[in-house]
């Protein structure tokens, strides 16, 4: 009797670590890096690419009344927290700073003078090869296949802050408390977060999915262009193909998908 | 065995109390944090890894300077540390403990953290982190209790743990490997992006473990009925000679490979540990006090005659723990995230609540060393006394 219930326990023991073990064993089998496995429905009108991808012709936006409403129009949609005081707290999808802070490795000393009092507009850069998918230990920030975008899903972010730590660009943001209580005006277009998160510009893909542009193209007259990169008659590859563009820290070999005409 | 640990003198108790005080304390400013976000600590969207990070990092090091007496004991069957290895188990044991606990303060969604295990991602180092953790903590439970417990019952240890043995061995490397890498991968850190980055933390992690023996011993010897031995202190502080004068031999690497090849990217975060950048430094004063603690500690071990008197050893381990805590803990991880991906200088300090946690943590990990060693202690004072 002793030993049957012995018995027992072992082998319950012994299939608990196998179901245990069907998980591990089904992200090998996958190689891993995929988004999270539940089916997106496509809307009639949405936008798709290969993988989207911006041109920002900075030469349109000469000062920071031009850049002004682009930042806001994102803040506002995204329902960004404006009001934290404190730096350190600080929640941004896109911004404006100065040609060496974001062109590190490509300022010279005696830099022409109107693009070194030109701002500029700095956001997450939708990596081809993006390093912070990589380091995310629950896929909670993953690659889309379908058309290039790095997207957050806001309830898996366990709040490890390793993507933080893996992003080149300082395009992240964590969510050190309560953000809601500091939206200046709350959007409907899309949810708020909670403490603990990270988040991070999504290239508009909740207004891709029902046929408008991002709020910061839109709002942009016309500065900035988003396309399908592997699409050569598109708007971005056109102007790629007319201007002379850069992209932040190439050299790391992220291939970032947000191009500079300066 | 646990029954020996319930049985101790009003010193013992008074320290658990003490203790348990601290870990409430700390537990009360964690509900703090639970509430209100990390917010409450020092970190920032650019310093965004901070004191927990940093305790976490050193203490796994300090777990894995444990298998400097495991090592020579099974693969070289130095005997003398058959009356130790149980002592730098255990102390395995405290640590790994706490570092599971400061990843998991460090967390903002704490309630997610089996989300790690829901989702295995093995493209995340931090995946492989919890594996080889865990697994350390699992080993050594298993090691330490049941060869303890044979030694207590005079007979010898069953010989199913011999090939766990050996795997603990490789597992202590790895632990720290694996630690090393969740840093030294991420493109555009380049202060972190060296080769040398998981050799360094070994070093100084098997400078810091067996510094950390040393003076576990010397108490034990003062204070119980068990005598580490002479013989064993000896051999621990040579392992710390070694380890510390490589660990500052690899810092040196750094320091020249930056400065001579003088790329940018490489030196700034050196200048702003040592120097100073844009007017903000205030890092300087400790990282050049660890260059002094740990540069003293290598004379006093390195020394024959400092090494062998057991005051200035004591002295000696306690400045190492000290510098390569500075070193590893405070400079390694804010030394990395300043100045910014964009050059910008925004520093971090860690906050008083910030602290107390850590402090919280920190009493845990006595409080499971304290009871582990109380029970090794019993037993060695049974066998030998």
């Amino acid at each position: 009797m002793k030993n049957s219930r012995r018995r027992f326990l072992q082998m319950a023991g012994v299939s608990a670590l196998g179901l245990g073990a069907k998980p591990m064993l089904n992200a090998f089998a996958a190689g891993g890096g995929e988004g999270p496995d539940y089916h997106v429905a496509t809307g009639e009108d949405a936008l798709t690419a290969k993988q989207w991808a911006m041109v920002i012709d900075t030469r349109k936006l000469q000062t920071a009344e031009d850049l002004e409403p682009i930042v806001e129009a994102c803040n506002k949609i995204h329902n960004i927290p404006t009001a934290i005081q404190n730096k350190n707290h600080e929640i941004k999808w896109i911004w404006e700073t100065h040609y060496h802070n974001a062109f590190t490795d490509k300022t010279n000393n005696f830099l022409n003078e109107e693009v070194a009092h030109r701002p500029f507009l700095l956001l997450c850069n939708h990596c081809e090869n993006p390093p912070c998918v990589r380091a995310c230990p629950t896929q909670a920030t993953f690659k889309r296949e379908s058309d290039g975008i790095v997207l957050m899903d806001f309830h898996r972010c366990i709040g490890c802050r390793f993507c933080m730590a893996a992003c080149p660009f300082g395009a992240r943001s964590f969510n050190f408390r309560d953000p809601r209580p500091f939206i200046e005006e709350n959007s409907e277009e899309f949810p708020t977060r909670m403490k603990g998160v990270v988040e991070k510009c999504n290239f508009c893909a909740e207004r891709l999915a029902v046929g408008k542009m991002p709020a910061c193209v839109e709002a942009s007259k016309g500065a900035i262009a988003f396309g399908d990169l592997y699409d050569e008659h598109s708007e971005v590859r056109e102007l790629l193909k007319e201007n002379y563009t850069i992209r932040r820290k190439q050299t790391l070999g992220t291939e970032p998908s947000v191009y500079y005409i300066v | 065995m646990l029954e020996l640990a319930v049985k101790g003198n009003k010193w013992y108790w008074g320290w658990l109390i003490v203790l348990l005080g601290v870990i409430g304390a700390g537990f009360g400013l964690y509900l703090m944090q639970l509430k209100f976000g990390l917010g409450i600590t020092g970190m920032s969207r650019d310093v965004s890894w901070g004191f927990y990070i940093a305790n976490f990092t050193y203490l796994v090091g300090v777990a894995a300077g444990g298998v400097m007496v495991v090592l020579p004991y099974y693969l070289h069957d130095y005997k003398a540390y058959g009356k130790v290895t149980i002592l730098g188990e255990f102390l395995a044991i405290a640590a790994v403990i706490m570092c599971l606990l400061f990843i998991m303060v460090d967390l903002g969604q704490p309630m997610r953290a089996l989300n790690v295990i829901l989702y295995p991602t093995p493209n995340s180092v931090l995946f492989y982190d919890a594996i080889v953790l865990n697994g350390y903590l699992f080993l050594n439970l298993v090691i330490g209790w049941n060869v303890l417990e044979a030694e207590r019952n005079g007979v010898h240890y069953q010989s199913w743990l011999k090939p766990l043995i050996y795997l603990s061995i490789p597992w202590a490397v790895s632990i720290h490997t694996v630690t090393a890498y969740l840093y030294c991968g991420l493109p555009g850190r380049h202060f972190w992006l060296t080769a040398i980055l998981a050799p360094r933390f070994l070093a100084s992690a098997f400078a810091a473990g067996p510094a950390l023996l040393v003076l576990l011993c010397l108490f034990i010897r003062r204070f119980t009925n068990f005598d580490p031995g002479k013989e064993q202190i000896q051999s621990l502080a040579k392992t710390v000679a070694y380890a510390i004068t490589i660990n500052v031999f690899f810092l040196l690497c750094e320091v020249f490979v930056a400065f001579y090849s003088q790329i940018p990217g490489h030196t700034t975060h050196l200048n702003y540990l040592f120097v100073g950048l844009h007017g903000h430094g205030a890092l300087v004063p400790w990282m050049w006090g660890s260059m002094i603690l740990m540069a003293t500690g290598i004379v006093l071990t390195v020394t024959p005659a400092t090494r062998k008197n057991e005051t200035s050893l004591m002295i000696a381990c306690i400045v190492i723990i000290m510098g390569t805590w500075i070193d590893k803990g405070l400079g390694m991880i804010s030394g990395g995230f300043v100045p910014n991906p964009m050059h910008e200088v925004n520093e971090y300090a860690p906050t008083m609540p910030e602290i107390g946690i850590t402090l919280g943590v920190y009493a845990v990990g006595a409080l499971v060393l304290t009871v582990l060693y109380k029970m090794a202690i019993g037993v060695k004072e049974e066998v030998h006394g």
